[in-house]
């Protein structure tokens, strides 16, 4: 995020884009909902008529995979009714006449034709959103999994741009994180084309600091990302596969194709704390220590690094997951000195990436600090871009062209399929499906679907049903909501057998290599 | 703006337009009683622990809904203050059923310390014939409206804090009572068991069901952390006994959720205490697991590794990072891709 959990509450304007907030960051929307109650207007864009509705000054119930669409049509009634930020617009930015030229193409009538929200609506909502600044705009997936993830996301940061809206308390672009430490694991490296710090593998400054940090000569060439690691096992490129932690046989989009990938590797190794569905597949298990049996730290979504602490002791001869890499790294040649969390943070990632200078663990016992930390005096940085200052100069506007998810309904499968994350549950349920009650609150999956699908085709709630895509299909209960607008289904990824990645479309963002789990072509029947 | 003045057990003290009493004298380091106070909400004034004198007032003011006014006077601790204070520890105590040698509350209980404190021992008046059922229909949250002050301040934590609206004052008089809509179970009504309602709860009449008997208060040990689940990162407290985690509330004041958890964050602990956590190194042979030293796993994953190396590369191997472990974890796993088998083919689900 570009801002602070700590302006949530003190925010007078919100657009909330593609985010469940009161089921997948629940505390975060808590602070939502009392700048509401003190008064703040909130705008909600999302397919579903989800919790924060009932908070929302309007609700865009949009079509799924549109959101380009309509924030070109907002972008156009800013622009022709000359309510954007001139200033802003002329001082801090470039590529301005761009922009224009695309969003031109996007009068309200076709941003509702394509998107479904009403022409007038949009007119109404850019002109409260120019009244009401600055504004802070959130997303989450329901931004990024799609093929056109990427631009889903500089369309946010154009219409904040465009409002002058980016750089200061309270407004910003603010992606929410799914998991815990996404934000740490991106910080550190874990990517294909970055060393920690976020410095580039193919700059020869930045590879020769850490050749020269870690003794060892480095590739120059940028690595692979998931889905092509997967393509790798299949047509035998890549032979040893080392999965740390995911379980990929459930969270990847189409499972069977997953699992034969899998069947394909030479060599398997997993690190985890349970057997799970990815297990299964490994020729070497390393049993871990969980979440509180090890010190060290994780990032959140406002870029602060907070402490993890031990507190009881790992089971059995389960090990830290640091400390198996660095035995794997002395069997193969390389003495690694650090032996503890805090001896990797303070004397390596402080030292190495440039954002954690400033961080070490003595200053964040109890509150962490928000990176960039430059030094050690440095208290944080609540936002980033501070009155328009970008880090790379000027906000670059990027105009950007709608297109629609790369499987859209047909007569075959006519419904359109979306899914994510319910509140009882997270992920594939290895650790909320072991915590006493949790499972009681929430025990099965359902399909959630409109009041008008089920009337056509007489389905009650409760009632089984059977959903089918191209890449395969699952039987589970069918629940009745007017949450879901028509020809829409939606469901989540927490179980097994009614796994949405049984369903959903293996195609991905050219550029992130997101996933587009948010949208495919479904159809619905009776079990 | 801050030029007004008052007099604080004769102290004269600065305050804001806009300051309670209350907040004044914790500013100034005057410890006032409170238990239905409950910070950055609307103050109820319904339990009156709080009461100060104010010189000219014709009764004693509750402090935390009485606003600081220019000129004034208050004392704090006065004979008559403390009586009153008695007298509303002991109706308190009275209206409810207060049995401490079970209650799960002993010790962290906000109206026994104030009974100690005030020197209350019995009570001068009957307790209630009638007891409500205790209701733990639902896996996390034990309701037992015998101990329930009507403070307020659950109804606050749900309305006010937490904004889920699932709790409220319901009948009257005598009767009164908190109550979700229709007055049904929690695991029946609108509420999402972030477990707010336990947190802010001074007696024992909101309990976590899991905690029940595993420690006392005095017995466990706060250990400082971080919630395992969403990007929010919310600072939890693990109340920790024998080694194990018996509950989980969250930091006050901490950043960024200022005492506020959810579901997952207060409720969802305990997987690491399940039977089924991987203790042993394993080894796959002929298809099934064999437990292993660790010695000869991570000798066989570090030869495996340097055969496939030596035969096809360095980039005939990859590895997926974990999201949701420590940074150092991914730091190192990064490392070890890069820097000793010599690829950069090192990703995580980042995009989940
Ligand atoms: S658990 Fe949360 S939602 Fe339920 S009554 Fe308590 S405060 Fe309200
Ligand atoms: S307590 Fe809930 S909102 Fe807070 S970090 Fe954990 S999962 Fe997220
Ligand atoms: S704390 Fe002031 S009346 Fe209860």
């Amino acid at each position: 995020m570009t801002n602070s959990f700590a302006d949530f509450d003190k925010a007078e304007m919100f657009f909330i884009i593609g985010s469940n907030m009161t089921e997948a960051h629940p505390v975060a929307s808590t602070f939502v909902k009392n700048a509401v109650l003190n008064g703040a207007k909130l705008v909600l864009v999302d397919p579903r008529r989800t919790a924060l509705a009932d908070f929302a000054t309007t609700h865009l119930p949009l079509k799924v995979g549109t959101d380009i669409a309509l924030l070109n049509g907002l972008m156009h009634v800013l622009i022709t009714e000359e309510l954007y930020d001139k200033k802003y617009v002329e001082s801090c930015t470039v590529g301005f006449e761009e922009l224009k030229a695309k969003v031109m193409e996007y009068p309200p009538e076709r941003a509702a034709e394509i998107s479904g929200v009403p022409a007038e609506q949009i007119v109404e909502v850019a002109r409260l959103m120019a009244a009401n600044k600055p504004a802070m705009l959130m997303y989450t997936l329901g931004i990024t999994e799609h093929t056109c993830g990427v631009n889903n996301v500089l369309s946010c940061a154009n219409f904040q741009m465009l409002l002058g809206n980016v750089g200061f308390e309270c407004g910003g672009v603010n992606p929410l994180r799914g998991q815990n430490n996404v934000q740490g694991a991106c910080d550190m490296g874990a990517l294909p084309n970055v060393y920690p710090g976020y410095q580039k593998v193919v700059d020869d400054a930045a590879r020769e600091k850490f050749e020269k940090a870690w003794g060892a000569e480095l590739s120059p060439a940028n690595g692979l990302m998931i889905p092509a690691m997967f393509e790798g096992l299949a047509d035998g490129s890549v032979k040893g596969f080392y999965i740390f932690g995911e379980n990929v046989a459930n969270t990847e989009p189409d499972i069977a194709h997953v699992e034969h990938c899998l069947e394909e590797a030479e060599f398997v190794v997993c690190n985890d704390i349970f057997p799970t569905e990815t297990t299964r597949f490994a020729d070497v298990v390393f049993p871990a220590a969980a979440w509180s049996e090890d010190d060290g730290t994780y990032t959140n979504s406002e870029r602060r690094v907070n402490r993890v602490r031990k507190a009881v002791e790992a089971p059995g001869e389960a090990k830290p997951n640091w400390w198996v890499f660095k035995e794997i790294a002395k069997r193969m040649g390389q003495d690694w000195e650090a032996d503890s969390g805090q001896e990797i943070w303070d004397n390596e990632v402080s030292m190495l990436a440039p954002q954690m200078t400033g961080i070490k663990f003595e200053r964040i016992e109890n509150d962490g600090l928000q990176w960039p930390v430059p030094d050690l005096e440095h208290l944080g940085t609540p936002f980033l871009h501070k009155d328009g200052c970008f880090t790379c100069g000027l906000g670059n506007f990027k105009a950007v062209e709608w297109t629609p998810p790369a499987e859209v309904p047909d007569e075959e499968y006519p419904l359109v399929l979306s899914t994510g994350r319910r509140l009882y549950h997270y992920h594939t349920r290895t650790q909320t499906g072991r915590s006493g009650g949790l499972n009681d609150l929430m025990g099965e999956e359902t399909a959630d679907i409109s009041l008008a699908d089920a009337a056509k085709l007489e389905i009650a709630n409760g009632e089984r049903v059977k959903l089918s895509t191209r890449r395969g299909s699952v039987e589970l209960t069918a629940r009745v909501t007017p949450e879901v607008q028509e020809g829409m289904v939606w469901m989540a990824f927490h179980f097994r057998e009614a796994c949405a990645n049984w369903l959903t479309n293996p195609v991905y963002d050219p550029v992130s290599q997101t996933a587009e789990y948010k949208a495919c072509a479904v159809k619905l029947e009776k079990a | 703006m801050a030029e007004s003045k008052l007099k604080l057990n004769g102290v004269e003290v600065e305050f804001s337009p806009g300051e309670t009493i209350l907040q004044v004298a914790e500013r100034n380091g005057v410890d006032i009683p409170t238990l239905c106070y409950l910070k950055d909400c609307t103050p109820t004034g319904a339990c009156r622990m709080c009461v100060v004198e104010v010189k000219g007032a014709r009764t004693l003011v509750a402090s935390c809904a009485m606003p600081a006014g220019e000129g004034m006077e208050v004392q704090t601790d006065t004979d008559k203050v403390r009586v009153a204070r008695r007298l509303a520890v002991e109706l308190l105590l009275s209206s409810g059923v207060h049995n401490c040698l079970v209650c799960e509350a002993n010790g962290e209980c906000k109206l026994q310390a104030l009974a100690y404190e005030y020197g209350v021992d019995a009570t001068r008046f009957p307790s209630p014939t009638e007891i409500y059922p205790i209701e733990d229909d639902n896996p996390l949250i034990t309701r037992d409206f015998s101990k329930c002050i009507l403070c307020g301040r659950c109804v606050q934590a749900c309305n006010e804090v937490q904004v889920n609206r699932a709790i409220g004052f319901g009948y009257r008089g005598a009767e009164a009572k908190i109550v979700t809509t229709g007055d049904r179970p929690y695991d029946q009504s609108d509420c999402v068991f972030c477990g707010q309602c336990v947190q802010v709860c001074p007696t024992g009449a909101l309990t976590e069901k899991k905690a029940k008997g595993l420690g006392r208060s005095w017995e466990t040990q706060k250990v400082r952390t971080t919630c395992p689940y969403c990007g929010v990162g919310c600072q939890l407290w693990l109340h920790v006994k024998d080694n194990r985690i018996v509950k989980v509330t969250a930091v006050e004041e901490a950043q960024p959720n200022r005492g506020r958890l959810c579901v997952k964050g207060r409720f969802g602990y305990d997987f690491v205490n399940s039977p089924e956590r991987l203790t042993k190194p394993l080894i796959k042979e002929d298809g099934e697991f064999r437990e292993a030293s660790w010695d000869e796993a991570l000798d066989l994953v570090a030869n495996k590794f340097l055969e496939i190396k030596e035969k096809h590369g360095p980039d005939a191997i990859a590895g997926v990072s974990c999201a949701r472990s420590t940074n150092e974890d991914s730091y190192q796993m990064q490392k070890l891709f890069r820097a000793v088998i010599g690829t950069n083919n090192i990703d995580h689900c980042a995009r989940t």
